[in-house]
């Protein structure tokens, strides 16, 4: 298994961008995260604001291209791994849209992920009394483990699944992103749960996207990060959040609008100042 | 490279059906003057109104709102290839059984037959045959009369067989052409599985009739796992009986040529009709599946779902799903599905679904017709679990079929088909030799 203590995530001016040609746009523009074993990370940000690019930037999503910055696990070089290749270094994504795979059971699918991440096929018997503790944790009913990855799943199903996946592949980090999006409080109190399992379990380290406040009165972050427009712009502890509940994103999303306008007026002045 | 093309479809889901459908067709307006016509060039036209409904791109569906049939092969003209149900049909291929003459040929047949079901021949002027539905081509035509009889299987009524009734159909590897025609007759309120196991090496066309009985559940189940040099052609009749089920799973793995017709009728009202299949072409191989569901009588089901992978320069398949829903098919429920994965460049996957609807007094009716490379989401999903992409196509290909391949309730038979969906993955191309594509998907 892998060694789960004393890891450390460190995202260092991240810059990422989407799209091709005229129509590349910069989603996160320096980028300055990390995160240790064992800690809680909550980024919370608008919509729009590149939360999701990070998560599926640090998985190394295709979509997205890394034009600067570094990210490293215990000093290894993330972004020169394959996808698979991240994983097997003990990252993890629950995503916010899992994808559904036809006629792949979820049993065959979490055996076959076990096997890649652990390098070795896992022993029939302790395995299937670990997936069956861990599925009836997540109140999960035993006849999903026939069924195929996440087809017809409810969205509460699907985010018990990914966090099933969590607790069962045990990665060094773990990107939670909006887990909590459209779960009703029963399953948010489950997954939720889930989550508080696998940190007590294991020292993993969390990054949880949220838009909400909501999450963090179940799962307790050690830090929080206010994520606009593409960067941190404000860093805290928990009471930070409680900052965000009651006075919204507006004020950060006006400061960041002002420091754009601000920078342009100098760049103009530059500019006119070479002419 | 290929785009991902995907045309879902659907006039009225399932759910919203009933009050979409109303909202569409108002009472009343859903029968025409005269027979629809399937326009050219009409491509998406969901909800504009009753009557036809297609897809397929510029060229003409050209699928006839009536069809042709006959029992006398001269009735058809001498195949060309320029005709609609026969241009995608390489003419080099199917030649030798549009041309081939008659002879005693025969494929081997090795028959499991469980308790009280019957098989026998029948000659040519035995009234079973006559009262058959009637060949739709020129070499469906020709095959009825040069079969010369039938052989039949016979279910009786109420009958629950504890086994499937198996023939294995062994081609011999002869040159002549051996003409086939078989009829499945399952009795009223009887359950039988059949399976139709075809093998070996041929230039077979055969006819396969089931006539289901009221309120009988019939499954029929065919397997082309020819050797190559095989050109297997044959058109598959069902007649529904009321409140009958029948499954159909056609699975096409081997032969250089497979044409497939299959038709599906309703004896009466209340009658459910699920035909699945799924083929994989690689470059020696032309698969074509075509399908006619023709609902007439009220209250009826018919669900479709064809899937197809294609590998290697010039793989061709071919799926064209036409659904006919005529004025007194009141209460009809239809859907059918076509998917095509494109492993490898230089294949070509036609997919042509057509949908006539002549009611608006119907439950739902949609189609969704697909092809493309590999779904990039799947793969990053499954790579993000630590699993090699290589892994991951495989997973993704083997759950593609297994998606049908598991609806066939014969287990050992699955397991076997699968077993050679598997070899045959095995010679996919490593992925550094594959271009894989941008997902245009989320995340958001």
């Amino acid at each position: 298994m892998s060694e789960t203590t004393g890891s450390v995530l460190e995202i260092r001016d991240l810059h990422v961008t989407v799209g091709e040609g005229d129509e590349t746009k910069e989603i996160l523009r320096g980028v300055d995260l990390t995160i240790r074993s064992g800690e809680t990370h909550a980024i919370m940000g608008p919509n729009g604001s590149g939360k999701s690019t990070l998560a599926y930037s640090i998985a190394g999503h295709p979509k997205y291209t890394i034009t600067g910055g570094t990210v490293t696990l215990d000093g290894e070089d993330v972004l020169a791994m394959t996808v698979d290749e991240r994983a097997r270094a003990g990252l993890f994504l629950a995503m916010q849209y899992p994808v559904e795979v036809p006629g792949v059971s979820v049993s065959n699918f979490l055996r076959t992920a076990a096997t890649a991440v652990t390098g070795q096929a896992p022993k029939l018997r302790t395995w299937v009394k670990d997936v069956r503790t861990e599925m009836e944790a997540l109140e999960m009913d035993a006849a999903f483990a026939e069924r195929n990855v996440n087809e017809g799943f409810s969205g509460g199903e699907k985010k018990r699944h990914e966090i099933l996946q969590m607790g069962l592949l045990k990665p060094k980090m773990a990107i939670l992103d909006e887990t909590d999006s459209g779960l009703d409080v029963d399953a948010l109190r489950v997954v939720s749960e889930g989550v508080n399992r696998a940190k007590a379990n294991s020292s993993v380290g969390v990054l949880l996207i949220t838009h909400y406040t909501r999450i963090l009165r179940y799962i307790e972050p050690d830090f929080v990060h206010v994520f606009v427009a593409g960067r941190v712009v404000e860093e805290g502890g928990k009471e930070l959040a409680d900052k965000l509940e009651a006075e919204g994103y507006a004020a950060y999303l006006k400061a960041d609008a002002d420091a754009l306008v601000a920078s342009d007026a100098a760049a103009l002045l530059s500019g006119s100042a070479t002419a | 490279m290929p785009e991902n093309t995907d045309t879902p479809d659907t006039i009225a889901g399932p759910a919203e059906s009933a009050a979409l459908a109303s909202e569409l067709f108002a009472p009343g307006v859903g029968a025409q003057a005269g027979p629809p016509t399937t326009p050219a060039s009409d491509t998406g036209t969901a909800g504009a109104g009753p009557g036809s409904h297609s897809h397929g791109g510029p060229t003409p569906t050209g699928s006839p709102a009536e069809r042709f049939t006959s029992a006398d092969p001269d009735d058809f003209a001498v195949v060309t290839g320029r005709e609609e149900q026969w241009r995608f049909t390489p003419m080099k291929r199917v030649r030798p059984l549009l041309e081939g003459a008659d002879s005693d040929a025969r494929l081997e047949l090795t028959s499991d037959l469980p308790d009280g079901v019957e098989l026998t021949t029948v000659g040519a002027d035995d009234p079973l045959l006559k009262g058959l539905p009637e060949p739709v081509d020129r070499l469906a035509a020709l095959t009825r009369v040069r079969a010369g009889g039938a052989t039949v299987v016979r279910v009786p009524a109420e009958a629950q067989l504890d086994r499937p009734v198996t023939l294995s159909l062994r081609g011999t590897g002869s040159d002549d052409v051996v003409w086939g025609q078989t009829v499945i007759e399952v009795g009223a309120f009887a359950k039988a599985t059949v399976v139709l196991d075809h093998s070996g090496s041929a230039k077979y066309s055969g006819g396969v009739v089931v006539l289901v009985g009221d309120g009988a559940h019939v499954e029929l189940i065919s397997v082309q796992e020819w050797e190559p040099g095989t050109a297997h052609g044959g058109q598959y009749d069902a007649v529904v009986g009321r409140d009958a089920t029948f499954r159909q799973v056609v699975v096409t793995l081997g032969g250089d040529l497979v044409r497939l017709v299959s038709n599906v009728e309703y004896a009466g009202p209340g009658g459910t009709a699920d035909l699945s299949g799924v083929y994989f072409a690689d470059e020696t191989q032309h698969q074509e599946h075509r399908l006619w569901v023709d609902h007439a009588t009220p209250n009826c089901v018919s669900n479709v779902v064809y899937k197809g992978a294609l590998q290697g320069e010039e793989a061709h398949t071919v799926w064209v799903g036409d659904v006919r829903i005529r004025p007194a098919a009141t209460g009809t429920e239809t859907y059918e599905l076509n998917r095509n994965l494109v492993l490898t460049d230089g294949a070509r996957a036609d997919s042509v679904p057509n949908l006539e609807i002549e009611t608006g007094e119907i439950v739902s009716a949609g189609h969704a017709s697909a092809t493309g490379r590999f779904d990039d989401e799947q793969l990053f999903y499954l790579c993000s679990r630590g699993i090699d992409a290589e892994t991951a196509r495989r997973l993704v290909v083997r759950g593609f079929f297994a998606d049908v391949v598991q609806k066939i309730a014969v287990p050992e038979l699955a397991d076997r088909l699968m077993g050679t969906i598997e070899q045959r993955l095995g010679a996919l191309p490593g992925l550094e030799e594959q271009d894989v594509e941008q997902g245009e998907l989320q995340p958001a």
